[in-house]
């Protein structure tokens, strides 16, 4: 299916399988629950902050195959990364989504793999979701209502 | 009017401009008609006719113009009513079947509901007609409870009638035809055994009146909603039929033009039967529109529009049941559901499902379908959904399995 394979890469679909940094935290320094609207999808985000480094990052819940490799390759991205980082991160992959800058492969690692969503508006919302509610949980510490899609 | 015994699908189709086959052979195969239907010609031709024709404002307008616009206006009405064995003073057109309820819960339940009256929905609503109950619930103090649903997608009917006996149920408000389920609930039966305790009922015949024969005399309910965009007519009209007794009885829901007999600085009267429930200008195409969708159903007739569903339903169970580890919500006899079949596969998410069959052009639904807490009853996030209609045959049966096939060995490359 020559026309699906820019959105469904292979990385994508191995962190769908064997989804990295799966499962949640004991006693988290933070917690976020997001849902998205269109599907009903769920997602819980916990991370542990050590000195303003991201030490751990777990998510859990269900979802695509677009929301669940997104989780996945976010959480490998930003583990490690100080707070302002992964905020820099967020937002250079929100602007990728967006069609508004091309993906730079440094910042996003594995996640680059994902620039192809871009072209599916209606999948946008799908691949954002973990990176909108880390956002949230980095910022308020709990999940805002409805982020920018 | 004699009908045709069975529905000839390819005949119908070609009725669709937008299912015609593409030059290069390809044709959409549309299985998402429990969201929305595609349009007849018919449908197309009578509003553009009317536009071009026939269009002024309707009611109170003295020159011709203006009272060729009323008569194809109430014409769209007479044929509505005819369909469905409605009071033509009890039929009245609102936005869609959200607002057809909407006006019930506001005009009937605000000023009627006490606290601590319960008001029953079930588990299998859209949420059309859970939200406005429970907006309405919330500013009298009355409490909306959920009939559950049995394992195999039937309504629980031992909850309903110990509810009904213990309980001040004042209103029941329940869905012919489940959108996710399929479910065809037995609203007759339910609606004799609410009225011997007093209660009213609203049955949500949105995705049953595109589908069967429907009759509101023979079902017996108080109020009946449905939307046209499903059963073949425009978007942007639906249907509340009510009992005239009731509705005589019940305060205005929107106010303005059209809907009054006198307006005076100390107060306002209101117009007959179906008026008073039709604030400012109607959706007068959309009726004419709609009408036209109701004629067309009646000479394809609807029995043989339900054998066909039921037809197609057979075949469609049979075989996605075929694939391995699918399973499929609702009733597993047609003869006890509509088409709309929702399924699930164990390696496959129904958002991926739905954009990979959509390659091979065919079109089905995926999401919790406005129904979350059926989806909590069932315990998913989602389904993917199929849902037939005239227009489909088995060879559109034949492309989603094969899809589904093709989108299991792509994601398994
Ligand atoms: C059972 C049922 N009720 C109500 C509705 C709402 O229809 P509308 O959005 O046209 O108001 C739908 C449509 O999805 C439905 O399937």
């Amino acid at each position: 299916m020559p026309g699906l394979d820019d959105l469904y890469q292979q990385l994508i679909l191995d962190h769908y399988r064997r989804p990295r940094h799966r499962g949640t935290l004991s006693e988290p320094t933070i917690e976020v629950d997001q849902q998205n609207p269109l599907c009903g999808d769920e997602l819980h985000i916990t991370v542990r902050i050590v000195d303003d480094q991201i030490t751990e990052i777990a998510h859990a819940g269900e979802g695509c195959s677009i929301s669940q490799s997104s989780a996945s390759m976010m959480s490998d991205a930003v583990v490690g990364h100080s707070v302002a980082d992964a905020l820099a991160m967020i937002e250079h992959f929100r602007r990728v989504m967006h069609g508004e800058i091309v993906a730079d492969e440094t910042i996003l690692g594995d996640a680059i793999a994902l620039e192809g969503v871009a072209k599916y508006p209606v999948r946008i919302k799908c691949a954002l979701l973990s990176w909108m509610a880390l956002k949230d949980g980095l910022i308020n510490g709990t999940p805002t209502a409805q982020e920018d899609q | 009017m004699t009908h045709a015994a069975l529905i000839n699908p390819l005949r119908v189709r070609q009725d669709f401009s937008l299912l015609a086959p593409t030059e290069g052979g390809a044709r959409l195969v549309y299985l998402d008609s429990a969201a929305t239907s595609q349009k007849p010609n018919a449908v197309l031709e009578a509003m553009d006719d009317y536009y071009r024709c026939a269009n002024a404002n309707v009611h109170r307008g003295v020159y011709r113009l203006a009272q060729e616009a009323t008569e194809r206006f109430e014409d769209g009405r007479r044929a509505v009513a005819e369909l469905v064995a409605a009071p033509l003073a009890g039929t009245i057109f609102t936005k869609n079947a959200t607002e057809a309820i909407n006006l019930v819960a506001w005009a009937w339940g605000l000023r009627t509901l006490r606290p601590n009256d319960v008001v029953m929905v079930t588990e299998m609503e859209h949420h059309s007609g859970i939200v406005p109950w429970q907006i309405v619930a919330k500013m009298t103090g009355a409490e909306v409870r959920f009939a559950p649903i049995t394992p195999d997608g039937e309504l629980d009917h031992e909850w309903i009638d110990h509810t009904l006996a213990s309980a001040p149920v004042r209103m029941v408000s329940i869905v012919h035809v489940s959108n996710v389920l399929g479910t065809v609930n037995p609203v007759a039966d339910i609606v004799a055994r609410a009225h011997a305790h007093g209660a009213l009922v609203l049955v949500d015949a949105s995705q049953s009146v595109p589908h069967m024969p429907v009759s509101f005399a023979g079902i017996g309910c108080d109020f009946m909603a449905f939307t046209g965009h499903k059963m073949l007519g425009p978007t942007g009209i639906g249907v509340l039929v009510g009992r005239p007794e009731i509705l005589d009885g019940m305060e205005p829901f929107l106010g303005g033009g059209e809907m009054i007999a006198d307006v005076r600085t100390d107060g306002s009267d209101w117009a007959d039967l179906p008026n008073k429930f039709e604030a400012g200008t109607p959706p007068i195409a959309e009726s004419v529109g709609l009408g036209a969708a109701c004629i067309y159903l009646s000479s394809l007739g609807l029995d043989a529009v339900r054998a066909h569903e039921v037809h197609l339903t057979t075949y469609a169970l049979d075989a996605l049941s075929e694939i391995d580890g699918l399973r499929i919500f609702g009733p597993r006899d047609p003869a006890r559901r509509g088409g709309a079949l929702s399924f699930h596969l164990p390696d496959l998410h129904p958002h991926d499902i739905a954009q990979l069959v959509d390659e091979d052009n065919v079109c089905v639904r995926a999401g919790h379908h406005c129904a979350k807490p059926l989806m909590r009853a069932l315990g998913v996030n989602a389904t993917a959904r199929a849902s037939t209609y005239i227009y489909n045959d088995t060879d559109d049966i034949d492309a989603l399995v094969t899809a589904l096939h093709r989108a299991r060995a792509y994601f398994a490359r």
